[in-house]
């Protein structure tokens, strides 16, 4: 009955998963060096997602699963209510 | 008024204010004790959080080790900000949900097996111990340093007060004090960032001006720091030394640690609803974000500033800093060419690394050392790490109050996170190993009497550490997070979103994530110390970051042995469908 809650809940978790590996291990480790050719102000790319930008978003993906899961929790109540 | 009575004065009101919060926060039952009644709003909780994570290593000497590892030093900025993301996505509300007492209550309960739970207790008492030394060491540098008392009585002084607001207050007390203690610690920290930001960059956002250039010039000051480091025999500043791997091993080691970090984990337990376990860490998060990005600034400050101040100066015209902390034994100078100036760059400066100071001193007025110079380098300074956070409100000459208020954040960084630490020990002894597993039979008023005493007994052995520090407080670190990451982690994310995960496959993943990993620490750590290099290690992939394969290792396992024995029992599935619930 909570199936679909479940589903939705693991498709949000893995796709913000995917972003935090991408700007943390990808880009402020894998391909920080290719990165780093490309200069924002004193900052060489790469090093700054690995000093700077991988915290930022870091903060960025939790609030916007806590935007989320507040939605899908109330769509979710709404369905049982619905029911009963 | 000078430095001395400042700090005197900063550090006496500090404490002043946590002792008065305990005493009107202080527990009455279990509930309280272990967490705070669950009234903890989110935002309290956030700070509280940040406090618990940030401890003296975090305030004292990560922009110190940045500064001198320069990007590879990113490994601690990603990978002890990183875990919260985790923590939110996959563990703290679902563990809020199950709400219980203590991370291995979980654990116990999931895999329906004293066993488990008796293995996730001895893994998080070691991880939480190792921790505590290394704080009560922390206490005992700022006291020596700023209020000239010996470390002993420094140690002694920080266990009293530790050991009042924590075992009265229990969780609710330490909650409310570890607030107080947040604003304390960021304040410290970001006020000298601020002015030595407006100082080298005239940017007072400490964040920028580190990418800004340089006061009067148009350089960029990273580039300048990159010019300098190679000028002087070292790597680039803004390059890495470490292979790929090994960094991508130690930040993964160190995320999924924090994950699986139990005093971290059960901040989670204090909120009232589940949503509000999320909302926690996200505010957690970006508490912890404010000291984090402002971090690998104040390094890049402090390296530049450092070389600035001492390099081709006459020892005898030394900025007073650096003879201060060459009394306290933390810097070191050897004239290898007489020439009496100080010359810095790469190598080692003395014989053995570590300076052994004997009595007297040389020409110039330096400290001797019994250390033979290293002559492999015409380095001739030796400088511990762990000074650059502290000493650099005097390197860029600030007024004597920013650096009093600096020695209160590191002493409120230190006690918040001893106190936290202290606390889940006790809990997990009073609770997990005599209420659940050897005298059920306890009331809660005795079960509260068993959490004060077992709280006490672990102050006075984390004292006992603090004035008897063990020399392997440094290497052990790298133990504490890989056994989190190949123990803790992987049982509680299986136990949350693998229902068929039976006892069998979780404690055959736990223990072999145990040895695995600490085989591998203890070898290239302990015991072949001199093949501690990159050719010898698997892949590699050094100790501190083989905690990433010891989680690997634990999964592969858990699930095999897991398919060779019979399903767990309805109920288990019933309690995971429910903490899967909203």
């Amino acid at each position: 009955m909570n199936n679909n809650y479940w589903c939705s809940n693991l498709k949000i978790v893995s796709i913000l998963l995917a972003i935090w590996f991408l700007v943390s291990f990808g880009f402020g480790i894998i391909l920080s060096d290719f990165l780093d050719q490309f200069q924002i102000a004193g900052f060489k790319l790469g090093f700054w997602f690995a000093q700077q930008g991988s915290i930022y978003f870091f903060v960025l993906l939790i609030f916007i699963y806590i935007y989320l899961m507040n939605k899908l929790d109330k769509k979710h109540k709404d369905n049982l209510e619905k029911e009963s | 008024m000078d430095t001395q009575l400042l700090t005197y004065i900063f550090v006496g009101v500090s404490f002043a204010l946590y002792i008065s919060i305990a005493i009107w926060s202080r527990a009455s039952s279990t509930n309280e004790f272990y967490i705070a009644g669950k009234g903890v709003h989110p935002v309290a909780n956030g700070m509280a959080t940040a406090a618990d994570w940030m401890s003296a290593a975090s305030f004292i000497s990560m922009a110190g080790l940045i500064a001198f590892l320069g990007k590879d030093g990113s490994v601690y900025l990603m990978g002890w900000t990183g875990g919260y993301v985790l923590l939110a996505l996959l563990l703290a509300p679902y563990l809020r949900k199950f709400g219980q007492y203590t991370v291995p209550d979980f654990i116990g309960t999931r895999y329906y097996s004293n066993a488990a739970r008796l293995v996730a207790v001895i893994c998080l008492i070691f991880v939480s111990f190792t921790y505590v030394a290394g704080q009560m060491r922390g206490v005992g540098i700022v006291f020596s340093r700023f209020l000239e008392v010996d470390i002993n009585l420094g140690v002694i002084i920080g266990m009293c007060i530790v050991f009042f607001y924590a075992v009265l207050g229990g969780m609710k007390g330490i909650t409310y004090t570890q607030v107080a203690q947040y604003c304390v610690l960021i304040f410290a920290y970001l006020v000298p960032a601020i002015f030595i930001s407006i100082l080298m960059t005239g940017n007072p956002i400490p964040q920028l001006g580190f990418g800004d250039t340089l006061v009067n010039s148009d350089v960029f000051l990273l580039d300048k720091l990159d010019e300098v480091t190679t000028e002087l025999g070292f790597n680039a500043y803004t390059e890495n030394t470490k292979s790929n791997i090994d960094i991508f091993c130690i930040t993964a080691a160190l995320m999924f640690g924090t994950a699986g970090l139990p005093h971290v984990i059960v901040r989670f337990f204090t909120v009232p609803k589940v949503s509000d376990a999320r909302k926690s860490a996200g505010y957690a998060l970006i508490f912890i974000a404010i000291l984090y990005s402002t971090a690998p600034a104040v390094s890049a400050f402090a390296r530049m500033n450092f070389i600035d101040s001492v390099q081709e100066v006459q020892y005898k015209e030394a900025p007073s800093w650096f003879k201060n902390w060459e009394n306290i034994g933390l810097i070191a100078w050897k004239d290898k060419n007489n020439d009496e100036l100080i010359q810095y760059s790469s190598g080692n400066a003395l014989e053995g690394v570590k300076p052994n100071f004997e009595d007297g001193r040389g020409i110039s007025g330096e400290r001797l050392v019994k250390n033979n110079a290293d002559l492999t380098s015409t380095n001739e300074v030796y400088i511990d790490r762990d000074i650059m956070v502290l000493a650099n409100p005097e390197i860029a000459k600030l007024p004597g109050w920013v650096i009093a208020l600096v020695a209160a954040g590191a002493l409120a960084a230190a006690l918040s996170t001893a106190a936290g630490l202290l606390l889940v020990i006790s809990a997990s002894i009073s609770h997990d190993l005599l209420k659940k597993t050897f005298m059920p039979q306890i009331t809660e008023k005795q079960e509260l009497f068993y959490a004060r005493c077992s709280a006490a007994v672990a102050i006075f052995i984390a004292g006992l550490f603090g004035i008897y520090p063990p020399g392997f407080v440094a290497q052990v670190v790298a133990f504490a997070f890989g056994l989190a990451a190949a123990t803790i982690f992987p049982a509680l994310l299986l136990g949350i979103f693998y229902k068929r995960l039976n006892k069998e496959g979780a404690i055959a993943g736990m223990l072999s994530g145990l040895v695995v990993t600490s085989t591998y620490i203890i070898n290239y750590k302990f015991i072949n110390i001199n093949m501690n290099s990159a050719d010898n290690w698997f892949l590699g992939i050094s100790p501190e970051g083989f905690g990433f394969i010891g989680m690997i290792i634990n999964f592969i396992v858990a699930l095999f042995v897991s398919y060779f024995f019979s399903k767990p029992p309805d109920d288990v599935y019933h309690m995971i469908d429910k903490i899967r619930e909203p």
